[in-house]
């Protein structure tokens, strides 16, 4: 499949990208934002953090090696939409199940191609990640902007419903049982626990701390997820239900929910992190690990700040025993982990199942799971 | 691990002269090196052999040695400099096995010197192909089986008990750009190929190895500091399969045919290396194989060190591996190092970029007769070129048009030929290729004969189908920024792009132009025969000129290896082609106060005239100037107009007006096409027969252009002199005398300053002539006059209206740096306001050509007027002989202190030849000679020993040379009658690395040499001790 019609991309704040659509599509609108990934386009589509988003991929040539079921985050494309500068749909690699530009239209996802991406990117880094829409280009700018005014703010969302399950899903193991809460957990997450041999279930998102301790996990697992983590409290009460009671690990959206858990906040940043080049910093070993990182929002420290100044770990009471803020990402010094030592609690805002990225952090399931009793 | 206070002292080891394989990239490396050392305050000592690098300009060190890069002069400046570390990891493959020669005999531990960057046990286990095998075996990483051999018949039982199959790749140990590989398909050539092998390794040690022709390569450009974090800076995936060098594939980064998963595992691949290895700081390459229908990797090897593709990925990324390399060498970690480039962030990261990079390799194999042109796993390229784009076809056509080729492959072949010739990777591959797609044939009928990932060819199918697919789009420009856009970008490079116009027509340019004037500085693009880093450096040198002058230096150049494509260089670098297209494109981006056409070479001296027409200013020279210089006819009658005398010549637009013209001019003649640097097909001819001859093979390659006939000045002494011209006054840079004489390109030969035998009436009339010749042409800035000098009278051989191959080595020689003072003067400055020394001082400097003989099998070595050397070495002594010892040694060819001598001569020289054999004998030498050679010098009674021909049957003098029986080679050819004996000699010397001499001119200055060489080491002076401080002039 080729581009078929001239469309384009606008912003919230008015500026416009040219291009041309993929496939049919009359309009669709999300959160605009960019990943900085050269590989793992597939896998980046399908994880459901990505529910009402749609991702600008900054690498320019995306689709080069097809698609293939081994690739898949879930069981779906959850992005809203890709933005690209040059698609390709070719399924010439070895590994190839099928061509990119096909399989987005099959699975009904939107994409539009020959975009200045960086431009675009350029647009976002300074003024931040905002709505956004794709049309073609019979859409008046007029019609498109009252479409894009029409989408809800991603501040507030909670997209972790839409992508979570009702009854959960259990895979066998040997090893200790660990209970998943599942805001939209990424396969190679799955795929990482499983490995280390626990047995896993997945608890829709919206458990109470009840349903989890019926499980009687050895370790709660808080999982990634999309949205805004100040819409989830719901999540949060469950978490504070399971402190202190079960050990807890946890990663990106699940990171956040055992922040709140403790009280800290979390806020929205100007354009996230998108990709798989972050460094990270463990305050505790000084050693630092490449990441893989997908949020738009992080936590802020106990004094409300968005930035930790020093790289001595922060430490302070909760209502869980002592607390600490054991990692920050050296971009921009945000919060990256937390741990509660008396609670037997731990997560971290990156990825380390990867998928896509470097798996600098995978040895992490292994500490999780050292957590389990 | 903040800075180490225990070191203050650091001595960097350079890589010396440019070869294939070893080329500018490590000027740059070491020229960061260097920078970032003194900035932090670390006493810089240097040692390169080589005078055309910015590393050996005297402000980049506090003291600079130029000296031969061999464990006996490094020792002597070590014993006087008392660093406290060596830095080994910055020069190459030379630097690395120096650091390790100088550790193995005991010298840095007597000196108490510390190996920094990389340990002995490290670059062991990386460089030794034994030791490799088994650390990454213990790693649990696949490499190919292998048997490590000493000797073919190693390889005959490996054959016989099934321990080796074929085909196999040889892979010697220690030596760098593949050199003494290759690859065996069949027994015979297995064994000749393990035969040059063990002779090339310095520890006569080569692996046999499983072949993985066809699979991807890969390369990763790996980081590691002192508290063990890892980053990988870079993938460059080959276009070209396993079984062509790395360095002769078309490269493309980042990796594009890598899904995600199997990214991930090269790089944990890539880390698993770099600490099995043990490299604790630094950069490393890790080069690997993978296959393409099943994902299965291989571990090919790991380079300790900096290298040509670090460079490389430092261009293609922003991110300067060298010069972090150089501080996580002196204990800083990777987060404590900020990125240069966002200056907000830390190096602890891994780049991320949103554009493609490309690199095609320069080849070189026109100049070498003999030579078959088929790429394998030892590197043949002289240069390279890189482009950015935002797309891969952008990128590739950028790069495609960056080759600057001289002459265009031959593509005419039918279908059926075409598709063969695909099947053994060539210089001109990718042009067949395309060709290939413009015929209509298909992506999997290409495929199956030159293996290229099916990805690449499809990309370049629709290159020939539809373009780069810039219709509708307009050129605008990008920065190279390390994080795709992520943070906000202070370093100004550049490259061009086309995107799609927004609602006002235009695209987003990112140059960043403050109020201040600039000056465009065109580079000199890919490395080439006769084109080389002297271009560079002299780029550079403008660019430092510009900036202190208050003026913003734009540089535009398309060679990744080099200086100026540094965005430290400039204020704005464009990575770009220089062709007219592109360089108009930044030009009207930049609307520069002017822009220097003089300093990079004929590259941008051939736009010059499009630059006028277009309307942009030039600086300097005027057009009308250089043309002058460049007609034959009008310099002819402006010499006539001045009373200089010049050979007689005549100019011929077709074979047949040659051929009438010739008996006017006179012979021996020598023929060329006109406008050409480096004397590209370039011949003697001393009958008419001869003329024939060379008619009949190039008359095709110059149709353009006129032929030039001149007649040949025999035993002739030439004279090259580089000035500088203000249109008022002038002022000689330097005087050069050839070794040679002329007849050999003024590039092969070896010169001195100052020149050891013209009397001081012809220096005058030398001073005088060239005065008048500036002023005449109205040269604003650099001009160079080469002069012959036959029969007591000067000659003009020719005048180049531009900076020179000899700039660099002048401006080391004298202290005055040309290219500086010429840049003043283009921005209007004049030589009577600047200041120069008087007193040059009382040494000597001889330069010496590097020449690449030994890596085309088949290529003969004797020098004549074409230009082969790929680069230059610089030897300085207070006497001629020294200094002449010195320039050999350092250009690989250690000239002996015992042995034999084996003299060869053509009659005409018989006479002076026993001079030599006379002197030799008295030294100590055994002398061996042929038949009448061997008679003549028997006669005047020295003891000599007669030696077969090799028509005369075994044994005969090509035994002796293969057997290693001889220490010295002086052989000299004349016209068309001994060469073919002389062939076989001089290939089979260059082969075994014996000195080879073959002109009477370079046998003398050899004698005095060795004769001053026997009586001890000679003393080693820094150039600041040499010139005082500060360089001289006007800086
Ligand atoms: N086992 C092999 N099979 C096929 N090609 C090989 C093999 N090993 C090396 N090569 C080829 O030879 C080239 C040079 O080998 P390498 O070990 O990298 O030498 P160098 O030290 O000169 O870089 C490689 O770039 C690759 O293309
Ligand atoms: N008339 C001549 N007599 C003797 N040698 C000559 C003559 N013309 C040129 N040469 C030799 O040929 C070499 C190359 O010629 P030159 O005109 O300098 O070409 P290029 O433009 O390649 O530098 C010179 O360096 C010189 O050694
Ligand atoms: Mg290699
Ligand atoms: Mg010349």
């Amino acid at each position: 499949m080729s581009p078929t019609s001239p469309g384009y991309v606008l912003l919230e704040d008015g500026a416009r990208f040219d291009g041309e659509i993929c496939g049919d599509l009359s309009g669709i609108t999300g959160e605009i934002v960019f990943n900085t990934s050269m590989t793992g386009y597939q896998e980046a589509v399908t994880d459901p953090s990505y529910a009402g988003q749609v991702i600008t991929f900054t690498y320019p040539m995306i689709g080069n090696y097809g698609v293939s079921e081994g690739a898949m985050e879930s069981d779906r494309v959850h992005a809203r939409a890709v933005i690209m500068r040059d698609a390709r749909n070719g399924e010439d690699a070895a590994t190839a199940e099928g061509g990119w530009l096909d399989w987005l239209a099959d699975c009904g996802a939107a994409a539009i191609t020959g975009v200045d991406t960086r431009a675009l990117v350029r647009q976002i880094r300074s003024r931040g990640a905002m709505r956004g829409g794709i049309f073609t280009g019979d859409v008046a700018e007029l019609e498109a902007a009252a479409r894009v005014e029409a989408e809800p703010s991603m501040v507030g969302a909670d997209f972790a419903r839409a992508v979570s399950h009702d009854e959960p899903i259990r895979f066998a193991g040997d090893g200790p049982h660990v209970v998943a809460i599942d805001t939209g957990i990424k396969l190679s997450m799955v795929n990482d626990l499983r490995g280390t041999g626990a047995r896993l279930t997945l608890m829709p998102c919206t458990a109470s701390s009840a349903d989890v301790l019926a499980e009687d996990p050895d370790l709660v697992f808080l999982a990634n997820g999309p949205g805004d983590p100040a819409a989830l409290d719901y999540v949060v009460e469950a978490v504070r239900g399971l402190i202190g009671k079960r050990p807890v690990g946890g990663v990106c959206l699940g990171h956040q929910m055992l922040c709140r858990a403790v009280g800290l906040d979390t806020f929205k940043l100007t354009f996230g992190h998108r990709g798989s080049n972050h460094p990270v910093k463990d305050l505790r070993t000084g050693r630092i690990e490449i990441t893989s990182q997908n949020h738009g929002f992080a936590v802020a420290g106990p004094s409300g700040e968005h930035q930790l100044p020093s790289d001595e770990p922060v430490t302070w009471q909760t209502d869980f025993g002592s607390a600490e803020l054991s990692h920050i990402n050296l971009y921009d010094r945000t919060v990256e982990g937390l741990i509660l030592p008396e609670a037997r609690a731990m997560t971290v805002q990156y990825h380390p199942e990867a998928g896509p990225g470097p798996h600098d952090a995978k040895y992490l399931f292994d500490r999780f799971l050292a957590l389990a009793r | 691990m903040p800075r180490r206070n225990d070191i203050d002292k650091i001595l960097l080891i350079g890589s010396g002269p440019i070869v294939i394989g070893q080329a500018a990239e490590f000027d740059y490396s070491g020229v960061q090196a260097c920078k970032v050392l003194q900035e932090d305050g670390f006493e810089v000592v240097l040692v390169n052999s080589n005078p055309a690098t910015i590393m050996t300009d005297p402000e980049f060190a506090a003291a600079t040695y130029i000296e031969p890069l061999l464990p006996g002069p490094v020792a002597k400046i070590i014993e006087k400099e008392r660093p406290d570390a060596l830095l080994p990891t910055l020069g190459g493959q030379t630097a690395l096995n120096l650091a390790m020669a100088l550790h193995d005999d005991g010298t840095l531990e007597r000196f108490g010197v510390e190996l920094i960057g990389a340990n002995h046990a490290a670059i062991n286990r990386a460089e030794d192909r034994e030791e490799f095998r088994l650390t990454m075996n213990k790693a649990g990483l696949r490499i190919p089986w292998s048997v490590t051999v000493s000797s073919p018949d190693e390889v005959e039982s490996g054959l016989a008990d099934g321990t080796i199959t074929l085909p196999a790749i040889v892979r010697p140990a220690f030596t760098m750009g593949g050199h003494g590989g290759g690859i065996g398909h069949d027994e015979a050539e297995l064994l000749a190929v393990v035969a040059e092998g063990v002779a090339a390794s310095p520890i006569n040690q080569v692996l046999v190895e499983e072949s993985v022709i066809g699979w991807g390569e890969f390369e990763m450009e790996v980081m590691r500091d002192h508290n063990d974090n890892v980053v990988i800076i870079c993938a460059i995936e080959n276009i070209d399969p396993m079984g062509v060098h790395t360095g002769d594939s078309v490269t493309v980064a980042p990796a594009q045919t890598l899904t995600d998963a199997l990214y991930q595992e090269l790089r944990d691949q890539s880390i698993a290396v770099i600490r099995a290895v043990g490299v604790e700081t630094g950069g490393s390459n890790v080069q690997f194989a993978v296959n393409p229908e099943d994902g299965e990797i291989v571990v090919i090897e790991m380079n300790p060190r900096v290298s040509r593709s670090s460079a490389l990925a430092s261009k293609a990324t922003g991110f300067p591996i060298a010069k972090i390399a150089a501080k996580l060498a002196v204990g800083y970690s990777l987060e404590e190092i900020p990125n240069d480039i966002t200056s907000a962030t830390p190096a602890s990261f891994e780049p991320s970029i949103d554009y493609v990079v490309t690199k095609i390799p320069r080849f070189a194999f026109e100049k070498f007769p003999g030579a078959d042109g088929v790429l394998s796993t030892y590197m043949q390229s002289v240069g390279e070129v890189m482009s950015m784009g935002r797309t891969f076809r952008e990128s590739f056509a950028k790069a495609m048009r960056s080759r600057e080729l001289d002459s265009h492959p031959d593509l005419s072949c039918d279908d059926g030929t075409l598709l063969a010739r695909l099947e053994t990777p060539t210089a001109d591959r990718y042009d067949l290729i395309l060709e290939a797609f413009r015929r209509g044939l298909s992506v999997d009928q290409v495929r199956e004969r030159c293996l290229v990932d099916p990805w690449f060819l499809r990309e370049f199918e629709l290159l020939v189908d539809e373009g780069e697919g810039n219709e509708d789009l307009i050129r605008t420009f990008k920065s190279v920024d390390t994080c795709a856009a992520e943070f906000e970008a202070v370093t100004p490079y550049y490259y061009s792009a086309y995107e799609r116009p927004d609602r006002d027509g235009t695209a987003e340019s990112e140059v960043r132009r403050g109020s201040r004037p600039s000056v465009v500085i065109l580079g000199a693009g890919p490395n080439r025969i006769g084109q080389g880093i002297e271009f560079d450096y002299c780029c550079v040198h403008a660019a430092m000129t510009v900036r202190e002058l208050d003026r913003d230096a734009v540089m535009v150049n398309c060679n990744p290896e080099t200086v100026s494509t540094d965005y430290d260089t400039s204020d704005r670098l464009y990575f770009e082609p220089l062709t007219i297209e592109d360089v108009l494109a930044v030009c009207e981006q930049e609307k520069p106060e002017g822009v220097i056409v003089q300093f990079g070479g004929q590259t941008p001296l051939k736009l010059a005239h499009h630059l006028e027409e277009a309307g942009v200013p030039l600086l300097g020279t005027s057009v009308d100037a250089i043309d002058l210089a460049e007609d034959r006819g009008r310099f002819g009658a402006m010499l006539k107009r001045l009373g200089i005398k010049h050979p007689p010549y005549g100019t011929a637009s077709s074979a047949a007006e040659a051929t009438a013209i010739s008996a006017d001019v006179g012979f021996p003649l020598l023929v060329r096409p006109s406008y050409v640097l480096g004397g590209r097909a370039m011949e003697l001819c001393y009958s008419s027969d001869d003329l024939t001859t060379y008619l009949d093979a190039n008359v095709k390659a110059s149709t353009e252009h006129l032929l030039l006939l001149d007649r040949f000045l025999e035993n002739a002494i030439e004279i090259d002199v580089d000035a500088l011209c203000d249109g008022t006054d002038v002022k000689i840079g330097g005087i050069m005398q050839h070794v040679e004489e002329a007849g050999v390109h003024s590039g092969d030969s070896a010169c001195v300053i100052p020149p050891m035998s013209l009397g001081e009436g012809m220096l005058e009339e030398i001073r005088e002539t060239t005065r008048q010749m500036a002023l005449e042409l109205g040269v604003i800035g650099l001009i160079n006059i080469q002069y012959a000098v036959a029969g007591g009278e000067l000659h003009v051989i020719e005048a180049n209206p531009r900076a020179s191959r000899t700039v660099p080595f002048v401006s080391k020689a004298t202290g005055v740096p040309l290219a500086k003072v010429a840049c003043r003067i283009m921005l209007g400055e004049r030589l009577a306001d600047m200041e120069f020394p008087d007193d040059l001082g009382d040494h000597v400097s001889v330069k010496e050509a590097v020449l690449p003989f030994a890596r085309f099998a088949g290529a003969d070595s004797v020098l004549g007027p074409e230009m082969k050397s790929t680069g230059e070495v610089m030897g300085i002594a207070s006497d001629f002989p020294t200094a002449f010892a010195k320039a050999q040694a350092a250009a690989g060819a250690s000239l002996p202190s015992a042995g034999t001598v084996f003299i060869t001569v053509t009659d005409t020289d018989k006479a002076a030849a026993t001079q030599f054999a006379a002197r030799f004998h008295d030294l100590g030498f055994k002398i061996v000679a042929t038949g009448g050679t061997a008679q003549t010098i028997a006669s005047m009674g020295v003891p000599v020993t007669r030696i077969n021909k090799i028509a005369e049957g075994s044994p005969h003098v090509l035994d002796l040379i293969n057997e290693s029986e001889c220490d010295l080679v002086i052989n000299t050819p004349t016209g068309s009658g001994a060469r073919i004996d002389g062939y076989e000699i001089r290939t089979s010397a260059v082969k075994r690395g014996i000195p080879c001499i073959t002109t009477m001119t370079s046998a003398s200055a050899a004698v005095r040499a060795i004769t001053a060489q026997m009586q001890g080491p000679a003393e080693v002076r820094s150039l600041q001790e040499l010139h005082g401080k500060a360089p001289a002039g006007c800086d």
